[in-house]
């Protein structure tokens, strides 16, 4: 069949609502877009462990300890599942490794940035998952099936890892006033971030059109930015912290809030490699990868091994 | 170098006993011991599954997806195949 047939079926497709499936005939820039942005993800559940990690020895309590470890180690699954979504797309895990390692495979900037103190721990949890969990959300609805099935499934397990940081938060929004203004000091510097998170208003979004036209992308970048913005300013007023943007306020017309202007300009100096923590992040990566390798031979001359035994026996 | 990330395997879980089994995703493992205990350590974090099937990927033969049409077009026609094809007396009921 001619390729422009194909497309046109494809669409009718993917308009009547069905899923593609990694056997089925697809555009292979439909194949492109998507290997970018399920690898992407998955490096960015990988490489967001490592803020995370920062203070797991340092974690106040055992309660503490054992929630965080929980959390970031549903996060590796998250890499996986999504690394699993990306391989039915026809590429292996070493070059999707090799592509995050040269920097042609980006992750979510938000992993750039430093966790300070334990506040920021709270922070990253309620923020930054919160901010996942939206975009997240309406990714269930994306059109390539795996893709999907994986965020159904990393949903179900999200919505603990935003609780868990919302009650740190809590806590010390509620504890002495040094804590108090620890967990204020966090929310002033993980917010625009977290904001950022979304990527660019939709009228400077460069990949966005065919995204929704193929229904990989089910909502935009401002709206799903919106979305995370309303809820998110009233959980700061439930545990008296405030909102570090002078020009937010009710927009009773819209039925929304009316936020401040981005810093773009530091969103793309961190996409670009000039954020706080870009080399130490995939520098660390790199060398856990280079590190594990020897299990890797080990397990493979193992698994050699066992199969000459049971063919000789 | 290579490809040195270990064979895929795919995974495939029951939740309850009674249930067919269902795909869940991939794993890479060594071989198939080490393959059951990543898809437990993955896949079922929160009880979701109380048995787990691992076969190598490049095991599974699959029909393709472009012969679709023809390949599951012999049980087009039969309509006959459904109780909706049946025209029942009035009056009959349970059936
Ligand atoms: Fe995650
Ligand atoms: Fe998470």
């Amino acid at each position: 069949m001619e390729n422009l047939k194909l497309e046109e079926l494809f669409q009718e497709k993917l308009d009547r609502e069905e899923k593609i499936e990694p056997k089925d005939w697809m555009p292979e820039k439909y194949r492109k877009h998507l290997i970018r942005q399920v690898s992407q993800h998955a490096h960015s559940e990988v490489i967001g462990m490592q803020p995370e990690g920062n203070w797991i020895t340092r974690a106040p309590s055992l309660r503490h300890k054992v929630v965080l470890l929980a959390k970031i180690q549903d996060e590796a699954g998250h890499g996986l599942y999504l690394y699993s979504a990306c391989e039915t797309l026809g590429i292996s895990r070493d070059e999707l490794n090799e592509q995050l390692h040269t920097g042609k495979a980006k992750y979510s900037s938000i992993f750039n940035y430093p966790t300070l103190n334990w506040a920021d721990i709270g922070a990253v949890g309620w923020l930054v998952d919160g901010a996942a969990i939206v975009n997240q959300v309406s990714l269930q609805r994306t059109s390539f099936g795996p893709y999907a099935r994986g965020m159904v499934r990393i949903c179900k397990e999200e919505s603990f890892h935003q609780r868990q940081g919302y009650e740190i938060m809590a806590e010390m929004a509620m504890g002495s006033q040094e804590q108090k203004e620890m967990a204020q000091d966090a929310l002033n510097r993980l917010w625009w971030p977290s904001l950022m998170m979304f990527g660019p208003h939709d009228a400077d979004s460069p990949n966005s059109g065919n995204a929704v036209k193929w229904k990989i992308k089910r909502e935009s970048n401002d709206e799903l930015r919106q979305k995370f913005i309303d809820k998110t300013v009233d959980q700061a007023k439930v545990i008296g912290l405030s909102i570090p943007d002078p020009d937010l306020k009710w927009n009773e017309e819209r039925g929304h809030y009316d936020f401040g202007e981005i810093n773009w300009d530091e969103f793309y100096q961190v996409i670009n490699g000039n954020g706080p923590n870009n080399v130490k992040r995939l520098a660390h990566h790199k060398r856990a990868h280079d590190e594990g390798e020897w299990v890797r031979e080990a397990a493979t001359a193992y698994a050699r091994k066992q199969t000459i035994k049971k063919n000789v026996a | 170098m290579s490809d040195n990330q270990l064979p895929l395997w795919e995974v495939f879980i029951q939740s309850k006993t009674g249930l067919p089994y269902k795909h869940v995703g991939s794993v890479h493992a060594a071989d198939a011991e080490m393959a059951l205990q990543n898809a437990r350590d993955l896949y079922t974090r929160r009880n979701e599954g109380r048995s787990i099937w691992v076969v190598p990927s490049d095991a599974i033969v699959a029909s393709v997806p472009e012969d679709e049409d023809s390949f599951f077009d012999p049980s087009d026609d039969k309509i006959y195949r459904h109780p909706t094809f049946y025209e029942m007396p009035k009056g009959a009921k349970h059936i």
